[in-house]
């Protein structure tokens, strides 16, 4: 019997050790009971250029993240780039007036959608519409502005 | 002229009545499981000697490889200044590829072998024409635990290797080479998605768990019942394993991505 | 007892005597015929022995009474139920009331000599374990290898695994005993005791026993009744003493040992003659 019982066990240490495995990946090497767990709502914003922007890039408010892009369509009327995103329940107080921004974390780093916050006394809610929003700076039109406006310059 | 057509098609139809054969026997294997799942001591004897002994070289395989990648991938990074993001290509590799294949190859070889080599061995010595005399059916005796304990050790086995991996990866970038500890974890956090990367690497070991596990239990029982057929099929387990697993891999990452 | 085949049970004669009846059967491997239409019938109560030179398919006959294999045509009845009939589920029913001896004893190599007896009762029986150990060590002492219940099937002489694995063949108490082999490269005194094994165990037991074998000496001094087989048919039955003085020139050949006959020393080929001036 004491052979079958240190059988069982081995087998159920090498079952926990397995979960155990699993689990350090799922909480400790992924974001899932982080961010994209719990209660979350969605808002809306529409920008001119979203250019560098992707699905999953972080939303932040004051440099901490506190959402995910969810989904990026083109209004096929205005031509306008629809960002979809959603943000944690704990962040629940946001302004219906603040402004979204497309920034990039260095110079060099991913894009992500920054929040400034507002003053008005309500709040954005499930399907909200963040209004103001500045759209994200390309590059190549930066340094195109400015050798532009070098050359005229030196006229 | 004729015996070159005559060979074709008899070549042609064998192939189709072998793999008719298999399906056959796959299926009912897995109509076994129920009968299987009545009787838990089997399984626990098959999780032993499938899984617990195939625990220490993936655990010190997992942990090498990690190394390999915390120091390959530091110095790739470090010339872009992007080293705190070593933690992130430590983990995608691990849990998208290298976790699920290497523990897959690696279990083809030390327990898919030794499984077709018991099984063979079984067969050469008339122990599974026993079985079937002593009105116990084979299929749902030998070949059913086995199978379903493959299923059920490959997924724990790969998530060991990755988990220990990631650990050898923080040992060698964080404690060795001086990456901040921080961004090694964080950073990971942020670009490792549960649903996208663990998920599918998951799936991914599932699906070789019963590709592995069937090669070998389907080689081990229908091998010439000698010696040298024996070692011959326990050969071409390994080896088609190995085949199908990488093949596998790349449909698999396609069809996931 | 369901009725089957009833045109077929017809040509069985005294069909009450007979545990296994075999008509016409036909078995080809590839495109060899290993047998060609053979009737056998096998007597309740009595050792049946299967004789023939090697190659003869004696073996794939047993399995075929088995059920492991299947015929291209013919019956077998046992119990006057036609086996190769028989869908899977029967099949595994009707093997609980068989037993079987194989050549190489078939015993399971990760289990003691213990639980290999225990075996059969484990998987097919409620029993509870102490009675379970009751009846082992009684299949063993009827087998003289009580003191071996603990030993690994890889620490016993071919003798003994032999004899341990007809301890197991009578575990559920079997009607018929199938023996392939019994005696093929046993010592003379491990020949002796399974010799008498077999006798007395059909005795005591009420069996029925179906010897396979081509050692004439043995088989003779135990077997009721003898079949005679080669080429795909069956060339001579009878009791061991009209074996023994039967002028049919198949029968001599095998029970007297000749090396030239009816089954020709030379496997077949050309003339000699022609063979040896081809190389000039």
């Amino acid at each position: 019997m004491s052979n079958s019982r240190r059988l069982e066990i081995a087998v159920g240490i090498f079952v926990a050790v397995g979960i155990a495995a699993l689990l350090v990946l799922a909480v400790n090497v992924s974001n899932v009971g982080g961010l994209n767990s719990g209660n979350q709502y969605t808002v809306r914003a529409n920008f001119d250029n979203i250019s560098g922007l992707k699905t999953r890039s972080a939303v932040a408010i004051a440099g901490v993240t506190v959402g995910r892009v969810v989904s990026i369509t083109v209004d096929p009327v205005t031509f306008e780039a629809v960002v979809e995103m959603t943000i944690n329940s704990n962040f629940s107080e946001v302004p219906v007036d603040s402004s979204a921004g497309i920034y990039t974390a260095g110079l060099l780093g991913e894009k992500y959608i920054g929040i400034e916050p507002g003053g008005a006394p309500d709040f954005l809610e499930e399907g909200g519409v963040i209004r103001l929003t500045q759209s994200s700076i390309v590059l190549e039109k930066l340094i195109s502005q400015f050798l532009f406006s070098q050359s005229n310059d030196d006229k | 002229m004729f015996d070159w057509f005559a060979q074709l098609g008899k070549n042609t139809i064998e192939f189709y009545a072998r793999l008719g054969k298999e399906v056959l026997l796959f299926i009912q294997t897995i109509l076994s499981f129920w009968a299987v799942i009545l009787r838990p001591g089997l399984i626990i004897q098959q999780l032993y000697s499938i899984g617990v002994r195939s625990m220490l070289i993936i655990i010190v395989s997992g942990f090498f490889v990690g190394m390999v990648l915390g120091l390959q991938g530091y110095n790739t990074l470090v010339d872009f200044g992007a080293e705190e993001s070593l933690g992130v290509i430590v983990a995608l590799s691990l849990v998208r590829e290298l976790g699920p294949v290497v523990t897959a190859l690696l279990y083809a070889g030390r327990a898919g072998s030794a499984l077709t080599a018991e099984i063979g061995l079984m067969k050469a010595t008339e122990q599974l024409s026993g079985l079937e005399m002593m009105a116990v059916n084979p299929v749902e005796r030998i070949l059913a635990p086995r199978l379903l304990a493959g299923i059920i050790s490959m997924p724990l086995l790969a998530a060991m290797f990755s988990a220990v991996g990631i650990f050898g990866g923080y040992l060698v970038g964080v404690d060795l080479l001086g990456v901040d500890e921080g961004s090694y974890w964080s950073q990971m956090q942020a670009k490792v998605d549960f649903d996208k990367d663990i998920v599918n690497g998951v799936i991914k070991s599932f699906v070789f768990g019963i590709v592995t596990t069937w090669i070998a239990v389907y080689e081990g029982y229908n091998c010439v019942p000698t010696s040298e057929g024996v070692s011959r099929a326990t050969t071409r387990t390994v080896v088609y394993s190995a085949l199908v697993v990488l093949g596998l891999d790349f449909l698999l990452t396609a069809l996931m991505l | 007892m369901p009725e089957i085949d009833n045109n077929l049970d017809s040509n069985i004669d005294n069909n009450d005597n007979n545990l296994v009846s075999i008509r016409n059967l036909h078995f080809s491997r590839g495109h060899s015929k290993v047998f060609n239409g053979i009737d056998i019938d096998i007597p309740k109560g009595k050792i049946t022995a299967i004789m023939g030179p090697s190659g003869t398919g004696k073996t794939t006959l047993l399995k075929l009474i088995g059920g492991q294999l299947k015929p291209q045509q013919g019956t077998i009845h046992f119990h006057g139920e036609n086996i190769p009939a028989m869908k899977t589920r029967k099949l595994y029913e009707v093997r609980k009331k068989m037993g079987m001896l194989f050549q190489s004893g078939a015993l399971l190599t990760d289990m003691t000599v213990f639980d290999n007896i225990a075996f059969p009762m484990r998987e097919h029986t409620e029993l509870p374990e102490v009675m379970i150990r009751d009846l082992v060590l009684m299949k063993l002492q009827a087998v003289g290898l009580r003191g071996a219940r603990d030993l690994n099937p890889s620490q016993l002489s071919g003798g003994m695994a032999r004899r341990v694995a007809l301890a197991r063949a009578i575990a559920l108490d079997p009607e018929m005993i199938l023996y392939d082999e019994p005696f093929t490269g046993q010592d003379p005194i491990s020949m002796g005791a399974l010799v008498e094994l077999i006798r007395s165990m059909n005795d005591a037991l009420d069996l029925t026993s179906v010897i396979v074998s081509h050692d004439i000496q043995e088989t003779l001094a135990i077997a009721d009744k003898i079949y005679i087989i080669s080429q795909g048919k069956v060339v001579g039955h009878g009791s061991p003493q009209e074996m023994n003085q039967s002028d049919s020139p198949w029968i001599n050949q095998f029970v007297h040992g000749e090396a030239d006959g009816p089954v020709p020393f030379h496997y077949p080929a050309h003339s000699y003659k022609d063979d040896m001036l081809q190389g000039v």
